[in-house]
């Protein structure tokens, strides 16, 4: 592996940290071995002692970093628990299309995430040990096969690291759907039970966690889990990989202490223009109003205060003057079509939602349709086998509350000038599936 | 689930009785379970079974029972404490 640029795309980096930024996890440029382990310190047999690692993540209170937020230490006690022969995925998939702090990471701080993995894998008692990447990233899965072959070298990992590439889609970031690929299935969510802990890759107790999970998880092992609370707030604690996106001056993956307010985040991400809203926690996440959620803290206790979640960590200012409700029927009609089509009210329910609100969006709504997007929003809700269909519902759902002025402009005027305008959040074309 | 609302898909709670759980993925909308137990399962507006929130009261049970031998895709179980 050669220590710089490493033919990655340079478009994706971490923005220069302003005073006071965190650079715990995140690194300005990819590191090598001999300069990661010159930076962060070998990993020593002592750190690796499962019962003191699980012990020391369950006291750091860290959370899963891929959108879930649940407790790590939990999910890796009840895979240790689970039996022998089981196997560990490190997510990397980042399918979410507005965020890319899992590549920046991945592409700057590859042996934070393979010491997470290792660390993880001797607590469950892994013998098989998985790192996934999504389709479009085949130079970072390349340059992750060759940190891994580094490492190899020095037989540093007791369970050597595949390195996977998933098949492209909304959905093939999810837990179940990456159980699913490598069973040799295809990459969709499956109904759960069973979850991956208890049966997962080749019926395998299988811990799932998220690759920024497991770079933390490499520091709370080496530094112990009351240096992981010394940043962030007691109900939040420890730092978080955001990727701020939209009307701001300098977007791009930053390393915030949670707890940060929103505010302060985007001030520091160049939001230089007046701004009314902002989508947190990613394209099934929620609209926020600005400036009423600038003082919204940014973690999981504090976006779920204001009715939203942190999720995978999006933030995509809206600037003043663009189309709410038509970004909303965009990127509604991107999970319509992302739906897998695998659970009947997804299928029919996400294409009919959409539409209904491209019809907000683009012509002139009544209260009929209004009333129609909302009774399809609880009609979604809760019934696919993924939360796919929560997701979206959700997102609609705080468009109409959000976007309410906008919404009483379009009934009386008709579309604005806007709704027809470029996007402001990027859609991608569909992937195939 | 986001607004805390019961659903059959994947959701283990935790209290008296057994509570109908759906596969969504298997459901292929025949609509046997909702001519057999119209008191708890109703049709969304493609046909899809809408299960009803909590545990199936004592006097269903039979009838549940009955809902879910008659699904030909296996979607609909009874999960959780028998009583």
């Amino acid at each position: 592996m050669s220590p710089h640029g490493c033919g990655l795309p340079s478009a994706e980096r971490p923005v220069a940290p302003a005073p006071g930024e965190l650079r715990l996890i995140l690194r300005d440029r990819p590191l090598s071995l001999a300069e990661h382990i010159d930076q962060y310190g070998p990993l020593s047999a002592g750190q690796l002692e499962p019962k003191a690692l699980i012990a020391d993540v369950e006291r750091s209170g860290l959370t899963g970093r891929g959108g879930g937020a649940f407790p790590a230490s939990r999910k890796i006690r009840a895979v240790a628990q689970a039996g022998r022969g089981t196997v560990i995925v490190a997510n990397g998939s980042e399918s979410e299309p507005a965020s890319s702090k899992d590549g920046v990471l991945l592409s700057h701080a590859p042996h934070l995430v393979l010491d997470g993995i290792a660390v993880c894998a001797r607590a469950v008692g892994a013998t098989r040990a998985y790192l996934s990447v999504g389709q479009g990233a085949a130079s970072i899965a390349q340059f992750l096969t060759e940190a891994v072959a580094e490492r190899n070298q020095f037989r540093l990992d007791e369970v050597p690291v595949e390195v996977i590439t998933t098949a492209g889609g909304y959905l093939s970031g999810q837990e179940n759907a990456l159980v699913s690929a490598l069973n040799g299935n295809a990459p969709l969510p499956t109904f759960v039970p069973p979850r991956p802990a208890d049966r997962g890759v080749h019926r395998h107790p299988t811990l799932v966690l998220n690759v920024e999970t497991l770079a933390h998880i490499a520091l709370i092992a080496r530094f112990g889990g009351g240096w992981f609370r010394t940043t962030g707030t007691p109900g939040a604690p420890g730092s978080a990989l955001v990727t701020v996106t939209g009307a701001v001056d300098r977007p791009g993956v930053r390393e915030i202490p949670l707890g940060t307010a929103l505010g302060e985040v985007l001030q520091r991400s160049g939001l230089n223009q007046p701004a009314q809203a902002v989508l947190t926690g990613g394209y099934f996440g929620t609209w926020l109003p600005l400036p009423a959620a600038l003082a919204v803290r940014v973690s999981d206790e504090g976006m779920r205060a204001a009715g939203a979640a942190l999720g995978p960590g999006v933030l995509a200012v809206l600037p003043e003057g663009a189309c709410g409700l038509a970004e909303t029927a965009r990127i509604a009609s991107f999970l319509a079509a992302e739906s897998a089509g695998q659970c009947g009210p997804c299928r029919n329910g996400l294409p009919a939602l959409a539409d209904a609100l491209n019809w907000i969006a683009l012509g002139r709504p009544g209260p009929d349709i209004v009333g129609w997007v909302q009774q399809l929003a609880e009609l979604v809700t809760g019934r696919g086998a993924c939360h796919l269909p929560d997701g979206t519902a959700g997102l609609v759902r705080s468009a109409l509350t959000v976007f309410a002025a906008d919404l009483r402009a379009h009934a009386t005027a008709g579309p604005c000038e806007q709704s027809a305008g470029p996007p402001i959040l990027p859609v991608p074309a569909r992937s195939a599936q | 689930m986001r607004d805390g609302r019961t659903s059959g898909a994947g959701q283990h709670q935790l209290s008296p009785g057994p509570r109908l759980l759906l596969n969504p993925i298997a459901c292929d909308a025949r609509g046997l379970c909702i001519e057999l137990l119209p008191e708890l399962i109703s049709a969304d507006p493609w046909g899809y079974p809408i299960i009803g929130p909590g545990p199936v009261p004592q006097q269903l049970l039979p009838l549940a029972r009955r809902a879910v031998a008659a699904c030909p895709t296996l979607a609909l179980m009874l999960a959780g404490p028998a009583r």
